[in-house]
C-alpha cells in the first residue's frame, strides 16, 4: 500500500517537473500557401527542434539557412533534430517566400509570421535569431546573428542534447 | 474499498496541492531589452555643424518588454525612453513611459485581449496594426480583441480601439475610433468532405469602420467611413492563387486632398514551386485607398490598413538607395520573379549548384478623367476623377529589374554577383518636385572566404552609376567574422561622381561586434550618410550624421 502511494505520489510528482517545461507560446501563423498553423503543432517526437527567424531583406540569415540546408540531412540522420524557419516578412514580400524558398532548395519547414506575432512571443529584437529546444518543446540556448561557421557551434549543442538522453 | 478512497484523496489531494504550486511554479516572465546610443559630432565635409545638432550630442532609443504567462493567462508591457530620438526619428517620439500594456486570456474556444494589440486582417488592406522598432513606428490598437474558434478551420476576429499616435493620449474627438471584424475559414480543416478534393482553400472576409467627428467648416464629412474586403488562398498541386479585394467608401482626408471619391485595392498573385524553381507573378492596384484614423494626418502614422509595395525589399546599401514606397492615392504595379537552382553536377551548375534569381517589378500611375468640364482633376470637394480600372498611366513611378547569381566555388569560397537596372520617380516618391527621374545601372559583389571552420572574411564591393540626383557611387567593405561571437568591420560609400564637386565625399565606418546566446553589443564610428532606411515596406528619412553608435540587445 505505501509503495503504491509512493508510486504514486512519484508520478504526480515528476508530472509537475514535466509541466514546469516551458513550451512554445501558441501563436497561430501561417504556411507558405497560406493556410493557418497554430505553433503549439511545431514538435518533433522528443528530439531537438531548431527554430530560426529570417526574412528576404536579410543576407545573413538566408546564409544561415543555406548553411543548415547544405548539412540538414546529415544532421537529420545523427540526430532528428528538425528545423522550423519563421519568415517575419510582410505582405509586400510573402507571396515571394514561396518561390525562393523552392528555388533555393530548402529541405526545412518554412512558415510566415506576417504581422510579427509569433516575433514578439519569441522576444525577437533583431534577426536572424536562432533557438534550440530540447524534446519537450523548451529553449535550451539561443542566438542572434550569424557569421560563417556558427551552424557547427549549435550543432555541437543539438548532438549534446541528444547524448543526454 | 477504503484503500480505493484513500488512495484517490491523496491523489486529489496532491493535485489540488499541485496547482497551488503551478502558480509558482508554472508563471513565467520573459523579455527583451534594447538600447541604442548614438553620440554625435560636427562634420563639416558632409554638412553638420554645431547648428545642426543643436546642442544634441547625444540620442538615445530604447526599450524594455516583459511578458508574464501562467497556463491560459497572459499580461505583459513594454516601456520606451527615447531622450532624444536618435537622429532621423520623428521628433513627436521624444519621451517615456509604457505605451504598450494589455492582459489577454486563451482557451481552445476563445482569446480575449485587453489593452494595447497588434492585429491583422488577411494581407493588410483594411486593417494592420504593427510596430518597427528601427523605424520608430508604432500604430498599435489601445482598446480589445476578441478571437473566436467556434468551429474548426473557423476563426472569428473583432476589434475596437483608439490608435497610438506617439504620445498623445486618446481623448474624446482628438481622433478617430477604429472597429473592425473578420472571419476566415479553412475548408480543408472545416470539412474532411474537402479533403479529397485536392485543393488548399481557405476564404475570409473583414469590415472595418473608423468614427471621426465632422468639424470641419466648410465640407460636410463622413463621420463613419466603413472599409470591406474579401480574400481567397488556393492551392493545387504545386501552384497557389491568393487574392484580395478592398473597397472603401468615400473618406476625404488631407491625404487626397479632401474629395469625395471611393476608394478601391485589389492585391493577387500566382505562384508556382517545385524543388529547385520558384515563379510569382504578382498584380496590384490601388485607388484612393489612404484609410487613417484622423483625416488630417499625412505623414506615417495613424494609418489603419497597409498598403504592401509589391517590388523586392533590397539588402545592400546601394542597392537599397532608392527604395520605393506606395502611392496610396493610386498606383498599377506588377512584380514578375523567378528562382530557380542549376543542379548539382551539371556544366553550370558544378559541384554544389548554382543559384540564379530574376526579379523584375513595375509601378505606374492610374488614368484619371476629369469628372465634367467644369472640374479639376483632385479638385477638394468634388468626387476628384474617374478612374479606369484597367487602364494603366505612361507615368512610370518606379522600376527594377535584377537579376542575382550565387555560387559555391569550393568549401573555403562562395560568391554572389547581382546587376539591377532602376528608374526612380524621385519626384513622386520623396516629393521632390521638378527633378529628373533616377535612371541608375547598379552592381554587387559579395564574396566569403573561410579561412578556418569558424573563422570568414567577407568582402563586398557595390557600385551605383547615374546621372541623376547625387551621381555616380561605389562602395566597400571588408568584414572578418570569428564565429559565433566576434565581427569586426570597416566600410566606406564614396560618392565620386557627385556633380557637385564639393560633396564628393566619402562614408567611412568602422564597427565591431561582440554576441553570446541572444545578447549582442556592436559599436560602429563614422560618417551616416543621407538617404531613406526601409524595413518591412516602411520608410524613413535619416540625415547625414557624424559619430558613434553603440547598439545593445538581449533578451531573456
Amino acid at each position: 500500500m505505501k509503495k503504491l502511494l509512493i508510486i504514486l505520489l512519484m508520478g504526480v510528482l515528476s508530472i509537475s517537473v514535466f509541466s514546469q517545461e516551458a513550451s512554445l507560446p501558441k501563436v497561430a501563423i501561417k504556411t507558405l500557401d497560406g493556410q493557418s498553423f497554430s505553433t503549439s503543432d511545431i514538435k518533433n517526437d522528443g528530439k531537438p527542434i531548431i527554430i530560426s527567424f529570417w526574412a528576404l531583406w536579410c543576407k545573413p540569415c538566408q546564409k544561415e539557412l543555406d548553411a543548415f540546408n547544405e548539412l540538414y540531412a546529415e544532421w537529420q540522420e545523427e540526430t532528428g533534430v528538425k528545423i522550423y524557419a519563421i519568415s517575419i516578412d510582410d505582405s509586400r514580400s510573402t507571396a515571394r517566400v514561396a518561390p525562393l524558398v523552392k528555388g533555393k532548395g530548402w529541405e526545412f519547414e518554412v512558415l510566415l509570421d506576417p504581422n510579427g506575432d509569433f516575433k514578439r512571443a519569441m522576444n525577437v529584437n533583431m534577426i536572424p535569431h536562432t533557438f534550440l529546444l530540447d524534446g519537450n518543446g523548451k529553449v535550451v540556448s539561443q542566438h542572434t546573428a550569424y557569421f560563417d561557421g556558427a551552424e557547427l557551434e549549435l550543432y555541437e549543442k543539438v548532438k549534446k542534447l541528444v547524448s543526454k538522453k | 474499498m477504503i484503500k480505493k478512497i484513500t488512495i484517490l484523496a491523496i491523489a486529489l489531494l496532491s493535485s489540488s496541492l499541485l496547482s497551488a504550486q503551478d502558480i509558482f511554479d508554472n508563471a513565467r516572465i520573459t523579455g527583451s531589452f534594447q538600447t541604442d546610443v548614438q553620440f554625435y559630432r560636427p562634420d563639416k565635409a558632409i554638412g553638420i555643424y554645431d547648428t545642426t545638432i543643436l546642442g544634441r550630442k547625444v540620442g538615445i532609443n530604447g526599450y524594455t518588454n516583459l511578458t508574464y504567462s501562467l497556463g491560459k493567462f497572459k499580461a505583459g508591457l513594454r516601456y520606451e525612453a527615447f531622450m532624444t530620438p536618435l537622429s532621423g526619428f520623428d521628433p513627436r517620439q521624444e519621451g517615456n513611459g509604457f505605451p504598450y500594456i494589455w492582459a489577454s486570456y486563451s482557451s481552445d474556444l476563445i482569446e480575449i485581449t485587453a489593452g494595447n494589440f497588434y492585429e491583422q486582417f488577411g494581407n493588410g488592406l483594411i486593417f494592420r496594426t504593427y510596430e518597427e522598432w528601427t523605424l520608430g513606428y508604432d500604430n498599435s490598437m489601445n482598446g480589445m480583441r476578441v478571437v473566436l474558434y467556434p468551429a474548426k478551420g473557423l476563426t472569428l476576429k473583432g476589434v475596437y480601439g483608439s490608435q497610438r499616435f506617439f504620445w498623445q493620449k486618446y481623448e474624446r474627438n482628438s481622433r478617430g475610433l477604429v472597429r473592425g471584424a473578420d472571419a476566415e475559414l479553412n475548408l480543408n480543416e472545416a470539412f474532411t468532405s474537402f479533403e479529397g478534393s485536392g485543393l488548399r482553400l481557405s476564404i475570409g472576409g473583414s469590415a472595418v469602420s473608423k468614427y471621426q467627428r465632422d468639424a470641419d467648416p466648410i465640407y460636410n464629412l463622413p463621420e463613419n467611413v466603413g472599409a470591406f474586403s474579401g480574400r481567397f488562398n488556393l492551392g493545387a498541386g504545386n501552384f497557389s492563387l491568393m487574392t484580395e479585394y478592398a473597397y472603401k467608401i468615400n473618406d476625404p482626408s488631407a491625404a487626397n486632398n479632401f474629395i469625395y471619391q471611393n476608394g478601391q485595392a485589389v492585391l493577387s498573385s500566382l505562384s508556382y514551386s517545385q524543388k529547385g524553381l520558384g515563379v510569382v507573378l504578382q498584380l496590384k492596384r490601388v485607388d484612393n485607398f489612404s484609410f487613417k484614423s484622423d483625416r488630417t494626418v499625412t505623414a506615417n502614422a495613424l494609418d489603419i490598413n497597409f498598403l504592401p509595395p509589391i517590388n523586392r525589399t533590397h539588402a545592400y546599401s546601394l542597392t537599397a538607395k532608392y527604395p520605393y514606397a506606395t502611392q496610396p492615392n493610386g498606383e498599377m504595379g506588377l512584380q514578375f520573379q523567378v528562382n530557380y537552382k542549376i543542379p548539382k553536377g551539371t556544366l553550370l551548375g558544378g559541384k554544389y549548384g548554382t543559384g540564379i534569381a530574376l526579379n523584375f517589378s513595375q509601378v505606374n500611375d492610374i488614368v484619371r478623367n476629369q469628372v465634367n468640364d467644369t472640374t479639376a482633376i483632385m479638385e477638394s470637394g468634388t468626387l476628384g476623377y474617374t478612374s479606369d480600372f484597367f487602364k494603366v498611366s505612361d507615368h512610370i513611378f518606379f522600376r527594377d529589374f535584377n537579376i542575382e547569381i550565387d555560387k559555391r566555388f569550393n568549401s573555403k569560397l562562395k560568391g554572389m554577383v547581382q546587376y539591377m537596372n532602376l528608374l526612380y520617380d524621385i519626384a513622386t516618391i520623396e516629393g521632390h518636385a521638378g527633378e529628373e527621374a533616377v535612371k541608375a545601372h547598379l552592381g554587387v559583389a559579395d564574396f566569403t572566404y573561410k579561412l578556418s571552420s569558424r573563422n570568414a572574411l567577407r568582402l563586398e564591393a557595390q557600385a551605383l552609376i547615374t546621372e541623376q540626383d547625387e551621381g555616380d557611387w561605389a562602395a566597400l567593405m571588408a568584414e572578418y567574422t570569428i564565429a559565433p561571437k566576434w565581427f569586426v568591420a570597416v566600410a566606406d560609400q564614396y560618392n565620386y561622381g557627385n556633380p557637385d564637386e564639393d560633396k564628393r565625399n566619402h562614408y567611412y565606418t568602422v564597427s565591431a561586434g561582440y554576441t553570446r546566446e541572444s545578447t549582442r553589443l556592436a559599436l560602429t564610428f563614422g560618417r551616416q550618410n543621407e538617404g531613406v532606411v526601409c524595413v518591412g515596406g516602411v520608410c524613413r528619412q535619416v540625415p547625414a550624421s557624424s559619430g558613434f553608435t553603440i547598439t545593445l540587445s538581449t533578451n531573456f
